[in-house]
C-alpha cells in the first residue's frame, strides 16, 4: 500500500506543477515509511523536501501556498503528531472558505499513519478520525487497500477543500486481519493489491460493500475492514462488510441501504469507544434505520485507555472480539 | 538549609490610580540609526533589533537615512488615510453602542502602521494580517460601504454574516481572510511567500502579529520556516504594549525586545517608531525589498501604544491609568504627521480641520448607504440559507438534510 501510496503523489506531482509535498524527514530520505521516496529526485527540492519538526508550521504554511494557487500534500509523521497542528488545521484550513465566502480556499491533503498494530505505544499508534469528522469543513479518508489508497489519494489532491487522509499503518505493508499470531502475508496476492498504473480515482464520499450478506451489516473502514471480513469467516456468520472508505461525508445510503435489509449492524473501529466515530454511526442507524432493526447497534472499539504497549493485542478489537459481538448480535 | 525557590511574576510599572512611568522604554533619538544596505549580513545588524529606527523629531523635521521615501502628496494622502481609519472607528465605536452591531476594533493610537505599510506593497502581494490592520485596507482604496456592510452584517455582506464584525477578506486587496484567533496567520503568510518562491512569481507576503501573540508557538513556527526557507516575506510584530490586559512584559521575557526573537534565527530584525508613518514606510520599504530581492524575510517590531480599547467588550482603565496615553513618549502618530507636514509647507490647522470634517463626512456618507441595506439586528441580515453554504465547494448531503430540517 505504501507503493501504491508513493504513485499516487507521483502521479498528482507529475500532472500538475502546483503539487508539492513536504513533511518531516519526507525529502531525501522519503519519509520514515518511505511512502515519498524518490520524489525529490523526480521533481527537484523544492516540490518535496523536509519541513522543520513543527506541524503547525507545516500545516500552516500548507494553507498559506493553497491560499497562493498550491495543491500541497503534507505528511504528518504520525497521527499522534497531529495536535500541535490542530489549530492550524480546525479553526484555519477547515473553515478558509466559509469564512471568506469562497474568497480563498484550502485545497490540500495532510496525509497521517494511523492506527496500531506496530507496537508504536501510545504515540505511535493512534485513531484520532473523530477529532476530524466533528470538524465542519474537513473531509476525512481512510483507506483500506492499495487500489483504494491510489485512487483516493489521487482523488483527494484534486478535491476543492482541505481532506485528512489517514493511512493505517498495520496496512501498509499487507491485508492484516487481526490474527497477529499468523504469518504476515503481503498485498502480491490480495485482489485489492492490484494497482494500476497511472492516473484514476476513487470518488470521495462513497463506501464499497467489501463482502455481501443477509445476516448482519458490519460497518468499518481501515485496519478494521479486513479484520470484519476475517470475523465472518471465523464464525460462519454471513456478515455484509461495509467499507466506509470515506467517513466524512459520509455515505449514508449504502449504509442504510445494507442495515435495511439485514436488520442488525455492528460498527467497529480501532480508535478508543467513548464519542468515536462510532457512536455516530450507530446514531445514524438508529435515526434512519430504527424500525428495520432486530438488535441493538453494537460497537467494537479500542478500550477507553490510552493505547498500551506491551499489552497492544488485548486492546486491539480483533477477530475474536468483533465476532463475539457478530454471535451476540445475531441471538438478540 | 537551602533559601526556598520564589516565582517571579512580573508586573507593569503602573497601575489605575498610579503616575504613568514609560522611564523604561529607552527611544533614541530620530535620525541616530544607520540604514544598512539591503544585502546587508544579518550578523552585522543585530544592534538594530535594541534600537528605534525614528525619522520624525520633536520639531516635526524628517531626519537622518530612514528620512525621503515619501513626497508631499504621498504623505497628504498618509494623513488622509489615517483621518479615515480614525474617523470610521469612531463612528463604528458609536455604531456598537446603538446596537447596529455587535463588536468592534478600532485602531487608535496605531493608524500609521498599517496604513503606511500597505504603501511599499505591490498589487498581488498578500497580507495576513490581524484585525487591528485595517488600514491596509483603508490605504489600498477598499470601499467604506462594504467594510461596514461586513461589521452590521446585512443583506450586502461579502461575508454573508458568517464573520465577526471586522474580519474581513479581500483577495483583490492582497487581505487573507482574518482568523480571530491569534497568531495561526504568521505560518500561514509564510507558506503563501514558499509557494511564490516555488511558482517562480515576484509577489510577497507581509505576516501581522501583537506583542502577545508572539508567545504562541506559530510565531516561532513561522520564523523557522521563513530563516530556513529564506521566504520572501515580511514579518510584522506590532508592539502596541498591552494584550488585553496583560502587559507586554508577561510575552517578552527577559529579553528586552521583540525583535530580538527574530536574531536567533538570524532573520534581520528592526526596530521602528510605530507612530511615525515615515518610518514605517521606510523600514517597511527596506524589508520588501529584501524579500523581493530573494534575500528572505525580515522581522520589524513596530513600538507604538494601544490607545483605545482592546474591542468595544473592554475597558483599560480597569488595568492601567487613564492618563498614559496621554504619557506616551512617541506621541500620536496622526498629530505628528500634521506638524510634519506643517513644518514642511504643505499643510495647516484649517486645512486639517478640513481634511478631518471630509473624512467625517465620508464616513457618514458610506454609513448611511450601509445602513439602507440594513444593520445587525434588522430583518435584513443574510438568511439562514448562507449559513449552510461554502463549509465545502459541494454541499453534501448531511448537510443538505440540515439545511432542509431548518425549513429554508
Amino acid at each position: 500500500m505504501i507503493q501504491a501510496i508513493r504513485d499516487g503523489m507521483d502521479v498528482a506531482m507529475g500532472e500538475d506543477d502546483t503539487v508539492v509535498v513536504y513533511g518531516e524527514d519526507v525529502g531525501y530520505f522519503g519519509g520514515v515509511f518511505r511512502a515519498t521516496q524518490g520524489l525529490q529526485e523526480k521533481y527537484g527540492r523544492d516540490r518535496c523536501f523536509d519541513a522543520p519538526i513543527s506541524e503547525s508550521g507545516i500545516v500552516g504554511t500548507a494553507i498559506g501556498m493553497a491560499a497562493n494557487g498550491m495543491r500541497p500534500c503534507v505528511e504528518i509523521q504520525f497521527a499522534d503528531y497531529m495536535y500541535p497542528a490542530y489549530d492550524q488545521i480546525t479553526q484555519e484550513a477547515a473553515r478558509i472558505r466559509y469564512r471568506s465566502n469562497g474568497d480563498f480556499t484550502c485545497p490540500m491533503v495532510i496525509r497521517m499513519p494511523t492506527g496500531g498494530g506496530i507496537f508504536g505505544g501510545q504515540t505511535h499508534s493512534q485513531s484520532p478520525e473523530a477529532l476530524f469528522t466533528h470538524v465542519a469543513g474537513l473531509k476525512v479518508v481512510v483507506p483500506c487497500n492499495p487500489y483504494d489508497a491510489k485512487g483516493l489519494l489521487i482523488a483527494a489532491i484534486e478535491d476543492p477543500d482541505p481532506v485528512i487522509f489517514l493511512e493505517p499503518k498495520r496496512l501498509y505493508n499487507g491485508p492484516f486481519d487481526g490474527h497477529y499470531d499468523r504469518p504476515v502475508t503481503g498485498w502480491g496476492k490480495h485482489p485489492d493489491g492490484e494497482v494500476p498504473e497511472g492516473h484514476y480515482t476513487v470518488p470521495l464520499a462513497q463506501a464499497k460493500i467489501k463482502r455481501e450478506g443477509i445476516d448482519v451489516t458490519v460497518l468499518a473502514y481501515g485496519t478494521m475492514v479486513h479484520v470484519a471480513l476475517a470475523a465472518a469467516e471465523d464464525t460462519g456468520i454471513d456478515a455484509e462488510v461495509i467499507d466506509l472508505r470515506t467517513l466524512l461525508p459520509y455515505d449514508l445510503d449504502t449504509i442504510t441501504a445494507s442495515v435495511r435489509k439485514t436488520g442488525r449492524c455492528i460498527v467497529v473501529h480501532e480508535a478508543t469507544l467513548t464519542s468515536g466515530f462510532g457512536a455516530e454511526l450507530a446514531a445514524l442507524v438508529a435515526e434512519h434505520c430504527f424500525y428495520h432493526l432486530e438488535a441493538p447497534v453494537r460497537r467494537v472499539a479500542g478500550w477507553d485507555t490510552p493505547y498500551p504497549h506491551a499489552q497492544e493485542w488485548d486492546y486491539f478489537p480483533g477477530p475474536a472480539r468483533v465476532g463475539a459481538a457478530l454471535t451476540q448480535t445475531m441471538e438478540a | 538549609m537551602p533559601k526556598p525557590l520564589s516565582l517571579h511574576v512580573p508586573e507593569p510599572a503602573v497601575r489605575p490610580g498610579g503616575v504613568p512611568d514609560f522611564s523604561g522604554v529607552h527611544i533614541a533619538p530620530a535620525g541616530a540609526v544607520d540604514r544598512p544596505p539591503v544585502d546587508v549580513d544579518p550578523g552585522e545588524i543585530r544592534d538594530m533589533a535594541f534600537s528605534v529606527i525614528r525619522v520624525l523629531n520633536r520639531e516635526g523635521e524628517a531626519v537622518g537615512p530612514w528620512a525621503g521615501s515619501l513626497s508631499d502628496e504621498q504623505l497628504i494622502e498618509g494623513l488622509r488615510h489615517m483621518l479615515l481609519l480614525r474617523a470610521l472607528d469612531a463612528r463604528m465605536v458609536i455604531a456598537q453602542r446603538q446596537g447596529k452591531t455587535s463588536f468592534y476594533i478600532q485602531h487608535l493610537g496605531e493608524e500609521a502602521v498599517s496604513t503606511a505599510f500597505r504603501k511599499v506593497l505591490e498589487k498581488g502581494d498578500m497580507n495576513f494580517a490581524t484585525y487591528r490592520q485595517a488600514g491596509l485596507l483603508i490605504a489600498d482604496d477598499y470601499p467604506l460601504e462594504t467594510m461596514i456592510n461586513q461589521i452590521y452584517a446585512n443583506s450586502e455582506d461579502p461575508l454573508k454574516g458568517r464573520q465577526l464584525p471586522t474580519l474581513y477578506s479581500s483577495r483583490e486587496q492582497g487581505f487573507f481572510t482574518l482568523s480571530g484567533n491569534l497568531a495561526t496567520q504568521f505560518p500561514q503568510a509564510v507558506g503563501w511567500a514558499m509557494a511564490s518562491a516555488i511558482k517562480g512569481e515576484t509577489n510577497i507576503a507581509a505576516g501581522w502579529i501583537g506583542d502577545g501573540s508572539t508567545a504562541e508557538s506559530d510565531f516561532h513556527a513561522a520564523l523557522v520556516f521563513a530563516s530556513t526557507f529564506r521566504a520572501p516575506v515580511v514579518l510584522n510584530v506590532v508592539n502596541n504594549q498591552w494584550a488585553i490586559s496583560t502587559f507586554q512584559g508577561i510575552a517578552r521575557g527577559g529579553v528586552g525586545t521583540f525583535a530580538a526573537r527574530g536574531l536567533g534565527y538570524g532573520i534581520p530584525s528592526l526596530r521602528v517608531d510605530g507612530n511615525d508613518y515615515l518610518a514605517v514606510h521606510a523600514v517597511g520599504l527596506w524589508a520588501a525589498k529584501r524579500a523581493r530581492q530573494n534575500l528572505g524575510p525580515t522581522l520589524i517590531e513596530y513600538v507604538t501604544y494601544r490607545a483605545g480599547a482592546h474591542s468595544t467588550s473592554d475597558d483599560p482603565s480597569a488595568y492601567r491609568p487613564k492618563e498614559e496615553s496621554a504619557a506616551w513618549p512617541l506621541g500620536d502618530p496622526v498629530i505628528r504627521l500634521k506638524a510634519h507636514l506643517i513644518t514642511r509647507g504643505v499643510w495647516s490647522e484649517d486645512r486639517h480641520i478640513q481634511l478631518e470634517a471630509e473624512m467625517r463626512d465620508t464616513v457618514i456618507t458610506a454609513q448611511k448607504a450601509a445602513e439602507a441595506n440594513g444593520t445587525m439586528h434588522s430583518a435584513n441580515r443574510p438568511s439562514a440559507r448562507d449559513m449552510f453554504e461554502g463549509v465545502y465547494a459541494e454541499m453534501p448531503p448531511h448537510l443538505r438534510r440540515q439545511r432542509q430540517e431548518t425549513g429554508v
